[in-house]
């Protein structure tokens, strides 16, 4: 055994700031301007970040907080920066997202919102709506601001009025294809629904010709209000942002599922993100009890070929070994399906990249699964990197990854077995052209 | 000019003798999606190439995780900096102080790595929560007998160039603490260039060439006993000049060394460098290489760079990096290649700067400072630009209007400067004005 000693520095993180997490969100609603209320660098290495992933524009404010605003409160910058984003930009909502700035000097954001709204007394109908997230860096990781932020949203737009036929659906930190898929689906089995949030076209537009100031696309406001009328909530996860506990408010964080279940009384279907046949199954029983329809032909012989492909190629990958890391609710969804084929894994939850490199050492992985970050370990360890989650910086075609459902997961198992195979003949003396 | 925000008017200018003076060095205006970063992104990114230092960032872990591997610099040996360390401050520490987290992970780092220096920077709550970082860093001096260097970079402490300030400010704290035993009389430091895609290399053997001898590259492939022994060298050659400029006129103040402003992108510019060092040693022999190997380069050069001139001649380009100095340079080099700049702009330049462009350009060029995406799709569309010049932020810019991009980042991974770099920034244009895929955007 390799002695893997614990620092108390973070070594090459994994995770990322709350921030990032509260935009993809906001870059899932129609005609939303995120605005990250803190220093300039904050919003510009978000966008750098976002950027290089998705190849798409991302802009997004910020309140570009000084000296002067950092000790005397940053509400004329706030004012200033919602002023300006409205002149360039004519949003219908403007997310704002805190920092780990203006949460320690205690910005009192509601109470900006209340005092920008106060002073257009009478012409309320012509400003954006406002949605603000609590999404300080020190507390969690991208994934707690993402799942704060949804939260937040649906606290702040769903009102029930009365119950109606459709679902609401809320799928968590998936790729752009993945969103497009369970729309189709959903349509397949005749359900409707309201998928939020919706960046399936925000971020992996069609060329436009023209730089759209918000990108088309997005779940409309007006939907996200009537999420309250729902009869169904499907929401993919088991971690949330339970991970981390807030001083402020210990014990009382939800998931949106959850409170739009104990607030509205809405019946949340919470379940696993659907990797694999029997994540799969689990999220298609779910769609017929809601639907009182039978899996539709198509999907049903997507699950068919997938059980085919598995028969096909087992041999090689049992008892291979996954080194995997990502968000949680990512990282475990992935697990249960590699263990649905044979395959060992290895996750350490809340472990840097500088920590799992030791741990490779031990745990001797066949293979990665995770984002471009950790490439620099699979190079030195020689072995394969198969790059899913976010970010991925150093390929294109990542929003374009399919991951869920019976169709996504035979796309990841294709890549999983393609890369060990691949790898097998580059390390073979013979130049074999046939398995 | 409805697209410009009022505040921002005047940040905006066109070529031409009778046009106003541009205003720059201004805070970002709120809400304005600027492209530039913040304070700590500029001690970083300037502090980032040297190689055998410890970079420790003190704050929660966005600060440290958006730069960790940022830039393309290349090291010629260790590869320290190419690790990301955090405090990674928790809603705890924020309540009850981060010093003893910050204590101990430079210790356990030092012990680990062995590193000649370490910088702690410290991020927008560090100053809030009143961590004493000066006091850790003397107390671990002493212990560990290496610098230990407080970086003050909050990022709300002004903008992009401020944090270039900073960083000069702790280089020129190792400046001064060390004397090789010799350095050559004939010696420059390099400032400015930060080895990406081995950039500095390349001038290295031009140097070598002429013989001059390099006695400190700062920071790229940087030594912190070089930067150490800096204050030996009989003359600092600055490129960047927004970043290093700071730096130079320190050592200037304390240890009287010169410094020159040169740029090593594009053939004129580059070779100006090479004849304004030779001439500041006022040695003919030096002299005699340079304009030797100037000429050999030229020989190489000019029937290949002619051939792209044929096919590029009548485009049109945009160019936003982050420092008007280098933009000048790129206006310089493309014009060699048939392709004239329709707008010119920078996230950090000055007045001087600008004026320059304004004088260099042709009439009609629009001319920016702190810009954003907003202006520059407009502005691009408006001058019917072919080809985008600029870093990762504006790349999508470029491509939803169907415009050529060339990226002249700090993560590209072809060096640009040059001789060999104009080739491929030529090869690079040309790529990307010509490609086939173009007929499916019109």
């Amino acid at each position: 055994m390799v002695d893997t000693k614990t620092y108390t520095s973070t070594r090459n993180s994994c995770k990322l700031c709350a921030p990032l997490g509260a935009s993809l969100v906001f870059k899932g609603i129609e005609g939303c301007v995120p605005l990250i209320h803190g220093s300039q660098g904050c919003a510009t290495y978000i966008r750098r970040y976002m950027i290089s992933h998705y190849k798409e524009p991302v802009d997004i404010a910020s309140s570009n907080f000084s000296e002067e605003s950092t000790v005397f409160g940053g509400s004329r910058n706030f004012i200033a920066g919602i002023d300006n984003i409205i002149k360039q930009y004519k949003p219908t909502v403007i997310g704002i997202a805190s920092t780990c700035l203006s949460e320690t000097i205690g910005e009192d954001i509601p109470g900006h919102i209340r005092s920008y709204c106060e002073a257009y007394k009478g012409l309320e109908k012509n400003l954006p709506t406002f949605i603000h997230a609590s999404t300080p860096s020190y507390c969690g990781s991208h994934a707690e601001g993402y799942y704060n932020t949804v939260l937040a949203t649906v606290k702040t737009l769903a009102e029930f009025e009365k119950t109606d036929n459709s679902i609401t659906i809320i799928p968590g930190m998936v790729t752009p294809a993945d969103i497009r898929y369970l729309k189709e689906l959903m349509d397949d089995f005749g359900l409707k629904y309201t998928l939020f949030p919706d960046y399936s076209e925000t971020l992996d537009n069609e060329y436009t010709s023209e730089y759209q100031l918000i990108p088309s696309g997005g779940t409309p406001v007006w939907k996200i209000t009537r999420i309250g009328n729902s009869k169904a909530v499907i929401e993919f996860g088991n971690v949330f942002n339970k991970g981390v506990s807030r001083t402020k408010d210990i014990g009382s964080i939800q998931s949106a599922g959850e409170w739009l279940e104990s607030e509205l009384y809405i019946k949340n279907y919470q379940m696993p993100l659907p990797i694999g046949i029997e994540a799969s199954d689990r999220m298609i029983e779910a769609f017929k009890t809601l639907s009182g329809k039978e899996i539709p032909e198509k999907h049903r012989k997507e699950r068919g070929r997938l059980v085919d492909a598995y028969v096909d190629a087992h041999k090689y990958v049992f008892g291979k070994k996954a080194m995997l890391y990502g968000e949680e609710d990512f990282v475990t969804a992935l697990a249960d399906w590699l263990h649905e084929i044979g395959v060992e894994t290895f996750y350490k939850k809340g472990a840097d990249f500088e920590t799992l490199r030791e741990e490779a050492e031990n745990f001797k992985p066949d293979f990665l699964i995770g984002n471009s970050k950790g490439y620099y370990i699979a190079r030195e360890r020689k072995i394969p990197l198969v790059r899913l989650g976010f970010p991925i910086h150093d390929r294109f075609g990542a929003s374009r990854i399919h991951q869920i459902g019976y169709r996504g997961t035979q796309e990841l198992f294709d890549l999983v077995v393609n890369a060990l195979i691949e790898f097998k003949q580059e390390n073979s003396p013979i130049g074999y052209k046939y398995l | 000019m409805g697209h410009i925000l009022d505040d921002r008017q005047k940040q905006v200018s066109v070529a031409g003798a009778n046009e106003r003076t541009i205003d720059c060095n201004k805070a970002s205006l709120a809400g304005s999606v600027s492209q530039r970063a913040c304070v700590f992104c500029g001690s970083r990114v300037v502090l980032y190439p040297i190689v055998d230092a410890l970079h420790v960032i003190h704050g929660p872990i966005g600060c440290a995780a958006y730069t960790w591997d940022i830039r393309g610099s290349l090291s010629s040996g260790p590869e320290l900096h190419r690790l990301s360390f955090c405090t990674d401050l928790q809603e705890r520490d924020v309540i009850f102080g981060g010093e003893k987290k910050l204590y101990n992970s430079i210790i356990e780092l030092i012990d680990k790595h062995q590193p000649k220096a370490a910088f702690i920077y410290t991020t927008c709550i560090v100053g809030v929560i009143g961590d004493d970082v000066e006091s850790i860093c003397r107390q671990i001096e002493k212990i560990k007998n290496i610098p230990v260097i407080p970086v003050q970079a909050p990022g709300f402490q002004g903008s992009k160039k401020d944090g270039y300030k900073v960083a000069c400010e702790s280089i020129f704290k190792l400046v001064g603490t060390k004397n090789k035993p010799f350095t050559p009389a004939k010696s420059i430091n390099i400032l400015g260039d930060f080895n990406l895609a081995g950039e500095l290399w390349i001038l290295l053997e031009y140097y070598k060439r002429m013989g001059v001898h390099v006695n400190a590259t700062i920071t790229g492939d940087g030594r912190v006993d070089d930067i150490c022994n800096a204050h030996n060298a009989a003359l600092n050659v600055v490129q960047c000049s927004g970043s290093m400029n700071y730096l130079a006129q320190m050592m200037k103040d304390e240890y009287n060394i010169p410094s020159m402003r040169v740029s090593y992108f594009g053939i004129e510019d580059m070779s100006d460098a090479l004849y304004d060092v030779a001439r500041f040693f006022k040695d003919d022999d030096m002299m005699e290489k340079a304009r030797q190997m100037v000429k050999e380069e030229f020989a190489r050069l000019m029937p290949q760079l002619a051939w792209y001139k044929e096919r590029l001649t009548g485009k049109k380009a945009a160019i936003y990096v982050g420092g008007a100095f280098k933009a000048i340079s790129l206006v310089k080099a493309l014009r060699l290649i048939g392709v004239e700049s329709v707008i010119v702009g920078s996230q950090t330049g000055t007045t001087e700067d600008y004026e320059l462009i304004k004088q260099l350009c042709n009439e009609g060029t629009i001319i920016v400072d702190d810009s954003n995406p907003v202006e520059l799709s407009h502005f691009v569309k408006e001058k019917h630009a072919d080809i985008f010049i600029g870093g990762v932020k504006e790349r999508p810019i470029a491509h939803k209007i169907g415009l050529g991009f060339c990226d002249h980042n700090h993560e590209r991974k072809e060096p640009l400067a040059g001789y060999e770099g104009m080739l491929n920034f030529a090869e690079e244009i040309y790529a990307t004005a010509m490609s086939p895929v173009w007929k499916f955007t019109k």
